[in-house]
Formats: structure tokens, C-alpha cells, sequence
């Protein structure tokens, strides 16, 4: 059993069908890249698993618990965190505080007796945000806003990490020491699950790719493999390509 | 009419959402009569030139010419008087309206009701056969349809399209673009964006690809299919300079 | 079964205006997403005007109701739309909240203005003297006439959006405004026509419930409450469910007139019943989606220690300067400056740094107030603290059902909430719920002890001045402790982003009730202190129109920091009674300012103390200053005590000084203001000041000029 499985999942939106019987799991260790076309579902697949969109049909299991109809809330505390394309920063605050108020709520309900300073200052380092940590997240750049997210949600100790687009935003040298920063949190033991439209990152860190489209899971496998699989190439480069 | 003539040009178009920088500096021409399709993946920044394109957004720098004439920070609902018409991403229709109301909408462009209709009514029968229902309630196709109806029942000079194939059947996808191909042969100019590329190449006179804000190829479709694969899987990572 | 029918058609003529009124309140917020409190206001604005033209003027009916409703109203509504909610589209739920409410209070404050309250004025019924029979109930030509034009409403919105183009467009921009702008439609356009047919909507139910009422601004202004339960029940959206809702409510009403009349307590229940049926049903419609990350224009910047604690000395400073200087009158009317403070200051952490809103701020300093009334016999202090909880208690209870919806629909619970006190719980005798007697205003007014701590009692307005300053400082104190705790992150995390806060394990119901909780019990508290200064309190003291203000001015002056609670407190009770000292002339502009305060507010939504303390920063820096504040201030004073000079030298000496410091200090340190930031860092110094990076290479050519941008691409 993985850490992480989707089992069937379907949401419609009115006539539409935005996830279709979606199936897919989360090892822990592990990076499990998520890719598709722009509406494909991704981002409502997210949803779903963090319990903020709740699915027409299907089930989300985290460490063999079906997590029904729990709230964000709960699933948090079951130790699922996320990061969200469209950044959602606490823009009043600095970056420092960003993290700290997740260290916080980490600390009120897990009974945590870690420092939530020394969480806070350990996470600055290992998202390597030292230099603007006083900064308000407002005046950050794109990149820089993703890192605070992803520090925020490693404040919580998560047991599944959904990174939603995370390099978006971010140059190519940050996006090198980004690669090398999801090996070490896999490494550590978090199944991290990310969506990503840079395809490179997604095939350079990932152990196993998830391929969606129109809502469907139409190849899964091994970075390898998803790159030369027919039914990829077509949903990417249309059904006549070579 | 002459092949050569840029009727929409978009110069050096920088722009930005509060301060993510989307677009760095596009330089993209569609001619007269031409199609000219805009492929990239996820995040490219190619629906923000469009906005750019068609006034739902200013550039931060740049110049966008049509016809000749700098029309930057002219509002949307001028340019579309004036013939510039967008099917914008994701069903440019109103769910809460009829179909008919839908195309009511059309008419504040300067065409009468009677005319919208006979276009789109040709073009998508049918829309004919629905035209009391709500747009919302129908069929993903039935509404890109009823978006495209929209987009062409005005005349337009250009007709910008924005994953016209998004979410959709392909095999509705392969009927769109006939039709795309039919209003090309009609003289309309369009700029077409997708995520799907052989689709819109098979109707593309030029073809450009963008990535990460900049237009990295431009040239014609049968030069640019072997790029694709790279620009999209990235068995190569492929980010390098402009070729123009 | 007579009764019944006479009471039902007296029920759907009332719903009748409920629902002209409403229906116009959906037009606009669905068209531009502004929830008009001042609905009710534009209403009675018409329905003044067309006293004034159809009885005061004798003008011929119809030329009256010409000008009032299709000149006068649209007007209203294309001038509110340009000039005021144009430009709040980046502004949060608040700020648009709290201009719509300025934009209440001003109308009150200018139908005040023009036609002095006080004075009978009553409009005839149309068509009295004319009745119809329906089996063996009269119909007033009144009723059917208001039924009658609920009706031609009702067919001629429903013809207009449905069949015309401007119509259609309406709707159009509702789904999609981009959209609409591609299809060539004028959104702007669309949005003026919107607020115009609404104010006429608006202008139409005011003049038809002229005839029911007396002409009084502040209840037909309150109208809008019983026309916000039907829009509710439309969600916002439905015309005919906004209708629907109106009729009920009209029902409802007349029927609780008709069969409950005999209990002198529930009779008030008749008046809060669209109030509770309004909070009825914000209980069941169903939650609404987590809010994520908004646009906002605002900045609060952190409070340091030491400013908070030189704040709060200057507040008590000011306090003893007050308690020594002014004759007991005085001492009085200003030391109200501090207790309003307190209640304002209630507002910071709720609408300030958790986003939520509330309307009942004094209704919850009456609950306060009355506690310490009844409980703190011969002022003893411990009742302050029942005067925490109590109203905090309430607090919760009143916003839980509201809590999981979004900001408005917690605005409308709270108004609903003030609106049953006023019109039924703080009316009624006493009663005993069990064991327990509970005593209210006993039909009038109740006495309030003087707080009298450890034999020490503050009966004199000078030692209540003192303390009014002393309390003012410290809750100050306490909220900046809240602004800088784990807490206070936490709420200003929330109101950042209520989705992040989720998938972080915030538990969002209990923070927000926490927060409500605070807020109701500081306005308790501030509520007992204000009832030990009035010594006598009455319903009146604590309704929800006189509570308005103090949001409004509190907002104004900087809703995320203390000094804009002082701002609140002074400009209140300080600077309005004063400029209402010049004359009446003044009295009439003073009671306009706190609306033409609040409509100003998209302008600075960060708020007007934000700006003052730029000027005070640079005190700070510049200390000759400092010195000069320290030593004059002091020396003004003792010169004052002294017997040198009068008040009247004294006080423009007192406020002269430390604006002489703020305007010595900008002018010789201002210059230095202008340390460069990265981003202002001129182009020709890029690469000297900090490292040269490709990007630059992009913005020098775009300096110079040149398009060949393409070029410097380079992996």
C-alpha cells in the first residue's frame, strides 16, 4: 500500500467531467511528477486531496485511512501540506512570519515541544531564504514567493508534500538548487507529489510520472518511458504527430 | 489581398501580473490573410499575449499596431468595434445566456441580430437547433462552437482564438479546425494559440513557439514540428535565444 | 378568516415594498459586486424629495414623482458609481463595506441637514378615501397600488433583461466582464445603468412606504434591513427568490402584528422579526468556498514596543493635561473621546488584522454597559470582567452561524443582530429566564455606578477623565500584545489567505470565534466605562446607526494599528462637538463628516494615521525635536496650571507645538528620506551599486529605445 492513493476519483463541474476516474498513488521516499496540458486537472486534483474541492465520486487514502469528507483542516493535521500555483503568501507578513505562523499551528495541535523559532530559522536555511527572511513576502520575487510556500509547508512536518508549479517563477540556477532541494526532502522520507510545467525538472527528480489528461490518468510510469509513450506524445503534440 | 501586409504587429511586448513578469520582450507579426499559430507549454506566457494583443491587457512596454495604427491602451470593447475578435480560453461564451443572447452580445459591435445569426447559424447549425437553451448547459463542443460563432459573426479582420481544443474531444477538436481553415480561406486573419500542436498546424501559414516568456522558434509549421517534442517533454531542455 | 385575509394583504403590500427595494439591491451587487447598505438611504432620500415637491411645494403629483425618481434617483446612482465605488476594485471587502456605510451615515447626515429633524411631515396615501372589496376585507387604494407596482417592477425587470440588449448585457457582464468588453458591451456603462436603476428601485419603495411611516431619515434609512433579509433569500443573486423572500417577510410581519399584539413583550417582536428572520437564514444557506488570496492596496506595518509604550504614555499624558485644564462639563463630553477610543479600538484585531466585520460594536458595549449596571453594584471593579465575558459570550453566539460564510454575510448578521436589540431586547421589562432574572433597561433608563476601585471612587469627571485615559492606554496595550503575539500572526495569516491557512491545519471557525469573542468583550468593557461616564444609559445610547460611525472613522483613520481608534475617539467626540460649537451651520457639516470620511476612504484605504505617523517618524529622527516636544508641551501646560492664561490660549498652544516640531523636523531631515532602494536605483548606475544581471540589459534598451530586445536572449 502507498502512502498516498487516489482511487477513482471523479469531480464534475456542471456538464463538465474535470477528473474522470483518477488513479493514481504516492510512495513516501519518493517524487511523483504529475504533468499534463493546461486544464487537464491537476490543479483540481490537488484540491480534491486537500479536501478543498470535494469529489463527485472516489476516495483519497492517506497511510491506509480513507479520508472521506475531512476537512482541509483535518487532512493538514493528518500531515498533508501543499503549495498552490496561484501563490496564496500571507502578504502582510514577512517571510519569517510566513513560516512561523505555520510552525505555530503545527505546534498547537501535534503537542510538538520543538522551538517553533528554531523550526522557523532551520526551514529559512534548507529553502536557502537567509538573506530575506526579514523581507515582506509582498516585495518578493515569483521564485523567491514559491520557496515561502514550500518553507511554510515543511513547517508542518508533512507526511505528503503537493507542490503545485513550483518552479514557476524561478531562473535556471534557482531551479537547479530547487531539483536538488525535492531530492532531499524525498530523501528525508516525504512522498512529494509535484505538478510542473518546466517537463525537464519533472523528468530529471521524478521516480514516476503521472500523465493527465481531459481529467484522465493516460500514462503512468518511469520518466523514460512517459517521454517516448505514444498516448503522451499525442496528447501533447496532437494525435498526428510523429 | 497582399500576403506581405502586417495587420497586426506586436512589438517588443513586455508584461506583468502584479509583479510575476510573464512575457519578456515578444516580437510576433500576423499578415494579412495569414494563420499564425502560437504553440508553447503550460505557463508560456502565450494567453498573455494574446490579452495584450486583443487590449484586455496593457503591455508594460511595447507597441501593439494594427493596421498600421499604435493602439496601445485602447480598450478591448474599442479594438473589437473595430474588427479585432477574441475566442478567449476556456468557453468565451456567457453560460447564464441563451444562445441567442449570446450572440445579442455581438450586435454592440455594430452588426444586426439578424446578420450574427444568419453567420453563426451557417457556420454551426446546430446552434440554429438550441437557440432557447442556456449556453452553460450544453456540450463542451457546442459551446467552443457557440464561442467561435461568436468570435466570427461580427466580420472580423482578425480573429484571435486561445485553446480553441482545451478540455475537448479531439475528434470535435479536428472539426473546429476545419472551420478554422474555412474562415482562413476567407480572408480572415487569425492568431491561434494551443497546447495541442499537429491540430493547428495542419491550418498554420507561420508558426511560432514560446517558452518561459520569450518566442524561442518562429518559422514555418513543417520547420518547426521536429522542435516540438523537445520544447514540450524536454528530452532536451531547449531555452535558448531568438532566431529571428 | 377576515383577519386573516386583512392581515395577509396588509403583509403583501409591505412585501411588496420589501421587495421593490431589494430587487434593486441584487441589481447592483450582482452587476458590480458592491452590497449598497446605503439602499435604504438613497430610498429615503427620494421619498424626502418628493415631500418636499408633492406637499411642501404643492407640485402636481406626477411632476414630482418625475423628478424624484427619474431625475433625482439616477442621478444618485450615476454619481455614486463615477465618483465614489469606481476605483475600489483593488480594495478589499472591508474598505468597500465601509464606504457603502459612509455613504448611509452621510445621507442621514444630509437629509438631516435639509430637512431638520424633529418636525411631523407626513405624505397621504394615494388613492385614500378609495377601497376595493375582496370577499368581505377592504383594500386600501394604498395597498393596491403598492401591490400594483410591485407587480409592473416585477414584469418590467424581468422584459428589460431578458429581451433588451442592455438588458442581456447586464447579465452578460454578471457572468464574464472581460468577456463582455470583447463583445464590444461598455461594462462601465453597464454598471452606471445598474446603480441608477437601483437607486430608482430604492426611490420607488421609499416613496410608497412614505405613507406608512413617519418621515424620519434614520428609520427609512434602517428599512434596508428588512429589504437585506429578502435579498438574502435571493442569495444575492435570484430576483424572483428576492421577491419570494420579500412577500414572506411582509407576511411574517403582519401576522406577528395581527396575533401577537396582546404580550407587551413580544410586540417589540414584530419589529426585529425581518432582523431574525434574516438570521434564520444565514443559518441555512450553505457555506461558501474558502476565500483565497486577495489584492489589497493595504500595509500595516508591525508597532514596535517602545512606540506603543510612548503612545500610550502620551494618551495618559493627554488624559491628566484634560482632567486639569477643562470645567467638569467639559470634562464630561471629552472624556468621551477615550471610552469611544476603547470601542474602536475593539474593531483593530477584528476587522483590522483578521479581515472580519462587525456592525454590533455598540450593541455589545450596551450588553457591557447593562452588565455593569445590574452586576457592578457600587462600582465594583470585578464587574468589568462580566463585562468582558458576557458580551463576549454573546459575541460568539451571534457570529457562529455567520462565521463559515463570507465577510458580508457577517456584516448583515451583526446589523441584524444591533437591529433586534434596538427594536425589541433592549425594550423589553425585566423577565426571568428560570432561575434567572434578567434585568435590562426596565423600559427606560437604568443607573450605572461610578467604577470605585479599592475604596477609591472616579465620580468626578476629572478622575474619570484620568481613568477613561488610563483604561484607553492599557486595552492599547493589550491590543498591540495581540498584534505581536503567535496569535496576531495567525489572524493576519487568515485574512491573507483563508485556503493557505486550511491546508496548514488552522482551525478557521475557532480562530475566527475567538477573534469575534475578543472584539464583543473589548466593546463590553469599553461599554462599562462609557456607562459609568453617562451614569444614566437608555437604549438609545448604544443603537446600530450611532455605532456606524465609529467603524467608519475607525477604518479612516488606519484600521490595523491603535492610533486609528484614536483617531476614532478624537475626531467623535473631540473634533465634532467642537466644529459643532461654531454654529449651527458647523453642527450640520459635523454630522456629514464621518460619511464624507468613510466615502473617501478608497482613496487611502491604509488610513489617515498611517500618513500622520510619516510626519511623527521623522520626530523621532531628529532630535531637537524630541526635545523641544519634551520641554514645551510640559512647560504650556504648567503655564496653563498656573492661571497665566485661559483655555482659550491654551489649547491652540497645546496643538501648535508638536505641529511645529512635525513641520521643523520634515523639512531638515526630508532630504534624507531618499535612500535608494533596489528599484529605484537609477539605470546608469546598474552595475556599480549592485551586481549588473542579464535582465538589465533588456531595461537599458528599452531606455535607449531600441526594439532589437530578442538579441540579448541568451541561455
Amino acid at each position: 500500500m502507498s502512502l498516498l492513493e487516489i482511487a477513482e476519483v471523479s469531480v464534475r463541474f456542471g456538464g463538465n467531467l474535470a477528473l474522470d476516474g483518477v488513479t493514481l498513488s504516492a510512495e513516501a521516499g519518493e517524487i511523483t511528477g504529475l504533468i499534463g496540458p493546461n486544464g487537464a486537472g491537476k490543479t483540481t486534483l490537488f484540491n480534491v486531496i486537500t479536501g478543498l474541492q470535494s469529489p463527485t465520486s472516489g476516495r483519497v487514502i492517506l497511510s491506509e485511512r480513507d479520508l472521506g469528507r475531512l476537512s482541509p483542516t483535518k487532512r493538514a493535521r493528518l500531515g498533508m501540506a501543499r503549495t498552490f500555483q496561484r501563490l496564496e503568501l500571507f502578504s502582510l507578513l514577512s517571510v519569517r512570519e510566513n513560516i512561523r505562523v505555520a510552525a505555530d499551528i503545527y505546534r498547537s495541535y501535534s503537542g510538538s515541544k520543538d522551538d517553533p523559532a528554531l523550526v522557523v530559522e532551520s526551514m529559512i536555511d534548507k529553502v536557502g531564504l537567509r538573506e530575506v527572511a526579514d523581507a515582506r513576502v509582498d516585495s518578493l520575487p515569483t521564485g523567491q514567493c514559491r520557496l515561502v510556500e514550500l518553507g511554510r509547508s515543511l513547517a508542518t512536518r508533512p507526511k505528503v508534500l503537493l507542490l503545485d508549479e513550483p518552479a514557476s517563477g524561478q531562473d535556471d540556477n534557482e531551479t537547479v538548487a530547487f531539483a536538488t532541494l525535492l531530492r532531499e526532502l524525498a530523501a528525508d522520507g516525504m512522498a512529494v507529489v509535484l505538478v510542473e510545467h518546466d517537463v525537464a525538472l519533472v523528468m530529471e527528480v521524478c521516480a514516476r510520472v503521472h500523465v493527465l489528461d481531459f481529467g484522465r490518468v493516460i500514462a503512468s510510469g518511469a520518466p523514460s518511458a512517459i517521454q517516448t509513450d505514444a498516448a503522451v506524445l499525442a496528447a501533447y503534440l496532437g494525435s498526428g504527430a510523429k | 489581398m497582399s500576403q506581405e501586409t502586417p495587420l497586426l504587429e506586436l512589438r517588443g511586448i513586455r508584461a506583468s501580473y502584479d509583479r510575476i513578469e510573464a512575457l519578456f520582450g515578444v516580437d510576433l507579426v500576423v499578415n494579412q490573410g495569414s494563420v499564425v499559430a502560437l504553440l508553447g507549454p503550460n505557463g508560456a506566457g502565450k494567453t498573455t499575449l494574446l490579452k495584450v494583443a486583443c487590449g484586455l491587457m496593457a503591455p508594460s512596454a511595447g507597441d501593439v499596431l494594427y493596421a498600421g495604427k499604435r493602439v496601445n491602451g485602447t480598450r478591448p470593447e474599442e479594438l473589437a468595434r473595430r474588427g479585432i475578435s477574441m475566442v478567449p480560453e476556456g468557453r468565451g461564451i456567457f453560460p447564464n445566456l441563451s444562445v441567442r443572447e449570446n450572440l445579442k452580445m455581438m450586435t454592440y459591435t455594430g452588426v444586426s441580430l439578424s446578420q450574427v445569426e444568419e453567420i453563426a447559424f451557417e457556420r454551426f447549425p446546430r446552434l440554429a437547433e438550441r437557440s432557447r437553451q442556456l449556453a452553460g448547459t450544453m456540450s463542451g463542443g457546442e459551446q467552443q462552437m457557440l464561442a467561435m460563432a461568436r468570435g466570427l459573426a461580427t466580420n472580423p479582420a482578425v480573429l484571435i482564438l486561445d485553446e480553441l481544443s482545451m478540455g475537448l474531444a479531439p475528434i470535435i477538436v479536428e472539426e473546429l479546425y476545419e472551420i478554422v481553415a474555412q474562415v482562413a480561406r476567407s480572408g480572415v486573419s487569425i492568431l491561434v494559440v494551443e497546447q495541442f500542436a499537429s491540430s493547428v498546424l495542419g491550418v498554420a501559414d507561420r508558426a511560432a513557439i514560446m517558452v518561459h516568456g520569450h518566442i524561442v522558434r518562429d518559422g514555418t509549421p513543417q520547420e518547426l514540428e521536429s522542435e516540438l517534442s523537445n520544447a514540450y517533454l524536454g528530452n532536451q531542455p531547449e531555452r535558448s535565444g531568438g532566431n529571428k | 378568516m377576515d383577519k386573516f385575509l386583512t392581515f395577509t394583504i396588509v403583509g403583501l403590500s409591505t412585501g411588496a415594498i420589501y421587495a421593490i427595494i431589494a430587487s434593486g439591491l441584487v441589481l447592483t451587487y450582482t452587476t458590480t459586486g458592491i452590497f449598497n447598505f446605503a439602499q435604504g438611504a438613497i430610498g429615503m432620500l427620494c421619498a424626502f424629495a418628493f415631500w418636499q415637491m408633492y406637499i411642501a411645494w404643492e407640485w402636481p403629483l406626477w411632476l414630482a414623482l418625475l423628478l424624484s425618481l427619474l431625475v433625482l434617483a439616477p442621478l444618485i446612482g450615476a454619481f455614486i458609481d463615477t465618483a465614489i465605488m469606481r476605483g475600489l476594485e483593488d480594495t478589499t471587502e472591508v474598505t468597500r463595506l465601509v464606504v457603502s456605510i459612509g455613504l448611509l451615515v452621510g445621507l442621514i447626515g444630509l437629509a438631516n441637514w435639509i430637512w431638520k429633524p424633529g418636525i411631523s411631515r407626513n405624505v397621504s396615501p394615494f388613492f385614500s378615501g378609495h377601497y376595493f372589496s375582496l370577499a368581505d376585507t377592504r383594500i386600501t387604494g394604498q395597498q393596491l397600488i403598492t401591490i400594483a407596482v410591485a407587480i409592473v417592477v416585477a414584469l418590467v425587470l424581468w422584459l428589460f433583461l431578458k429581451f433588451t440588449r442592455t438588458g442581456v448585457a447586464m447579465r452578460a457582464v454578471v457572468d464574464d466582464r472581460a468577456l463582455a468588453s470583447l463583445n464590444g458591451a461598455r461594462p462601465n456603462r453597464v454598471s452606471m445603468l445598474a446603480w441608477a436603476m437601483g437607486c430608482t428601485l430604492a426611490g420607488i419603495g421609499g416613496i410608497l412606504i412614505a405613507p406608512n411611516v413617519a418621515l424620519d431619515a434614520g428609520t427609512l434609512s434602517l428599512l434596508i434591513v428588512n429589504a437585506y433579509a429578502a435579498a438574502i433569500i435571493g442569495r444575492l443573486r435570484s430576483l424572483p427568490l428576492t421577491f419570494l423572500g420579500a412577500l414572506i417577510l411582509g407576511c411574517t410581519e403582519a401576522y406577528l402584528s395581527g396575533y401577537l399584539n396582546s404580550t407587551p413583550n413580544l410586540a417589540g417582536l414584530r419589529l426585529a422579526a425581518p432582523a431574525i428572520l434574516l438570521f434564520i437564514v444565514l443559518l441555512v444557506i450553505p457555506t461558501s468556498r474558502l476565500r483565497g488570496r486577495r489584492q489589497s492596496r493595504e500595509f500595516f506595518p508591525m508597532p514596535s514596543w517602545s512606540g506603543t509604550f510612548i503612545f500610550a504614555a502620551a494618551v495618559i499624558f493627554a488624559g491628566v493635561v484634560l482632567a486639569t485644564t477643562l470645567s467638569n462639563g467639559d470634562a464630561v463630553t471629552y472624556a468621551k473621546i477615550f471610552s469611544v477610543g476603547i470601542l474602536a479600538l475593539s474593531l483593530v484585531p477584528l476587522v483590522g488584522f483578521a479581515g472580519q466585520i462587525s456592525l454590533a460594536t455598540l450593541s455589545f458595549a450596551g450588553i457591557g454597559a447593562l452588565v455593569f449596571a445590574h452586576l457592578g453594584a457600587g462600582g465594583n471593579p470585578l464587574a468589568l470582567v462580566l463585562a468582558f465575558v458576557i458580551p463576549a459570550a454573546v459575541g460568539a453566539l451571534v457570529a457562529l452561524p455567520a462565521l463559515r460564510l463570507s465577510g458580508i454575510y457577517l456584516a448583515l448578521g451583526t446589523a441584524a443582530f444591533a437591529v433586534a436589540l434596538d427594536r425589541w431586547i433592549f425594550n423589553l421589562a425585566d423577565f426571568d429566564i428560570g432561575p434567572l432574572h434578567i434585568s435590562l433597561f426596565q423600559l427606560g433608563s437604568t443607573e450605572v455606578a461610578p467604577l470605585n476601585i479599592f475604596g477609591y471612587s472616579f465620580n468626578t469627571p476629572a478622575r474619570q477623565m484620568i481613568l477613561v485615559s488610563v483604561a484607553f492606554a492599557l486595552i492599547s496595550i493589550c491590543v498591540v500584545a495581540v498584534r505581536k503575539s503567535a496569535y496576531g500572526r495567525r489572524l493576519l495569516a487568515m485574512k491573507s489567505s483563508e485556503a493557505a491557512c486550511a491546508t496548514l491545519g488552522l482551525n478557521l471557525v475557532g480562530t475566527k470565534l475567538s477573534v469575534f469573542a475578543l472584539s464583543a468583550g473589548i466593546s463590553g468593557v469599553g461599554g462599562a466605562i462609557l456607562g459609568t461616564q453617562l451614569r444614566s444609559i437608555s437604549p438609545q445610547n448604544f443603537d446600530f446607526v450611532s455605532g456606524l460611525p465609529v467603524l467608519l472613522l475607525t477604518v479612516v483613520g488606519g484600521i490595523g494599528a491603535v492610533g486609528g481608534a484614536l483617531f476614532a475617539g478624537v475626531s467623535l467626540m473631540g473634533l465634532l462637538p467642537l466644529i459643532s460649537l461654531l454654529g449651527v451651520f458647523f453642527a450640520k457639516v459635523a454630522g456629514l463628516l464621518p460619511g464624507i470620511a468613510g466615502v473617501g476612504l478608497g482613496r487611502n484605504p491604509n488610513g489617515t494615521v498611517h500618513d500622520m505617523r510619516d510626519g511623527f517618524e521623522s520626530i523621532a529622527r531628529y532630535r531637537p525635536a524630541i526635545i523641544w516636544l519634551a520641554i514645551v508641551i510640559p512647560a504650556v501646560w504648567i503655564l496653563r496650571l498656573a492661571g497665566i492664561y485661559g483655555n482659550a490660549v491654551f489649547f491652540p498652544l497645546l496643538v501648535l507645538s508638536p505641529v511645529a516640531a512635525v513641520t521643523f523636523a520634515t523639512l531638515k531631515i526630508g532630504g534624507l528620506e531618499q535612500t535608494p532602494t533596489v528599484d529605484e536605483i537609477p539605470l546608469e548606475w546598474k552595475g556599480f551599486i549592485e551586481p549588473w544581471k542579464s535582465s538589465d540589459v533588456i531595461e537599458l534598451d528599452m531606455a535607449l529605445g531600441m526594439n532589437e530586445v530578442t538579441l540579448h536572449v541568451s541561455p
